[in-house]
């Protein structure tokens, strides 16, 4: 079954993502480069990543994808002539292309075989290392909750969360100060010049 | 399903986007091949931080930088295009065969 559904998704994926190359229209590019982010988020989901999964429909599907489709209609964007194809343009690509992926297959083929077997989640070597970790403060720890037998689930949100909000602190607060500086971008560059 | 099918189909989408790239003309169209090629490379993150377990849970590292890489792409697509509606209305195209003015 897992199986199945990794093939369904993985060829949803990458044929949505030809269409996206392929297609003259740039809405019908656009819908289709949805589509293909909705197969990577399932993909996301089998890898256990529930949270990135969702975030990668709300966040591409969803807000990215319906301002491409508003610049789209705003720029009024015509049609690609179908007579003015490139050939020195679409050759290099297939060969750089060709040549990227080629090179992706051989590293791949070369990995340590011990390291691509699936491992299984272990709840209780993470109930133990995170009981250890946190020591008397362990007594009605949420996650830690998560992992007793019988309820065992993976609160990955929990630990993004805590990962986010003690490792990586520092890096989420200037992911902020980034947003603000787009914004203003974002504001200035639309602004029409007052004269 | 092993490490090595998760690499390869993210390496195959990164071609593909690498050749829309390449090949279309349309800024637009290139803008959405370059945020197929990011996607791509979350997959190989989140691919690794599932099979690389510590203490027998994911890796939330990796996760994380998804997550970082998942919000720099959305403020790096409005900035983007913004430059291209700006772009549009001083040139009125976004083909990048009109827009060759920095050419010798």
């Amino acid at each position: 079954m897992e199986n199945v559904l990794f093939y369904l998704f993985a060829t949803l994926m990458i044929g949505s993502g030809l269409g996206v190359v392929v297609n003259r229209n740039p809405v019908a590019s656009a819908l289709c480069l949805v589509v293909s982010f909705i197969g990577l988020a399932a993909l996301f989901i089998q890898l256990d990543a529930y949270l990135i999964g969702i975030l990668q429909v709300l966040v591409y599907a969803g807000a990215v994808m319906v301002l491409f489709l508003f610049i789209i209609m705003l720029l009024d964007v015509r049609y690609e002539e179908r007579k003015r194809f490139n050939l020195p343009a679409v050759g290099a690509g297939i060969l750089i292309a060709l040549l990227v992926g080629g090179q992706i297959v051989t590293v791949v083929s070369t990995l340590d075989q011990s390291l691509v077997e699936k491992p299984a989640l272990d709840f209780q070597a993470a109930a133990a290392e995170r009981s250890s970790r946190l020591g008397d403060k362990a007594d009605g720890d949420f996650i830690l909750s998560r992992f007793q037998p019988g309820r065992e689930s993976l609160p990955d949100t929990h630990l993004i969360g805590e990962t986010l909000f003690t490792r990586f602190n520092l890096h989420l607060q200037v992911v902020g100060v980034l947003l603000l500086v787009a914004t203003l971008g974002v504001v200035v560059l639309s602004k029409r010049k007052l004269r | 399903m092993t490490l090595s099918h998760y690499l390869l189909v993210s390496g195959v989408l990164f071609a593909t986007g690498l050749f829309g790239v390449l090949v279309r003309r349309n800024l637009l169209v290139i803008f959405m091949c370059l945020e197929m090629m990011l996607a791509a490379a979350s997959l190989t993150l989140v691919a690794f931080s599932r099979f690389r377990l510590e203490h027998g849970l994911p890796s939330f590292d990796a996760q994380t930088l998804v997550f970082f890489v998942i919000t720099v792409a959305a403020a790096e697509v409005a900035v983007g295009l913004a430059i291209i509606v700006s772009l549009f209305r001083t040139r009125q195209t976004v083909d990048v065969k009109d827009l060759d003015s920095l050419k010798g």
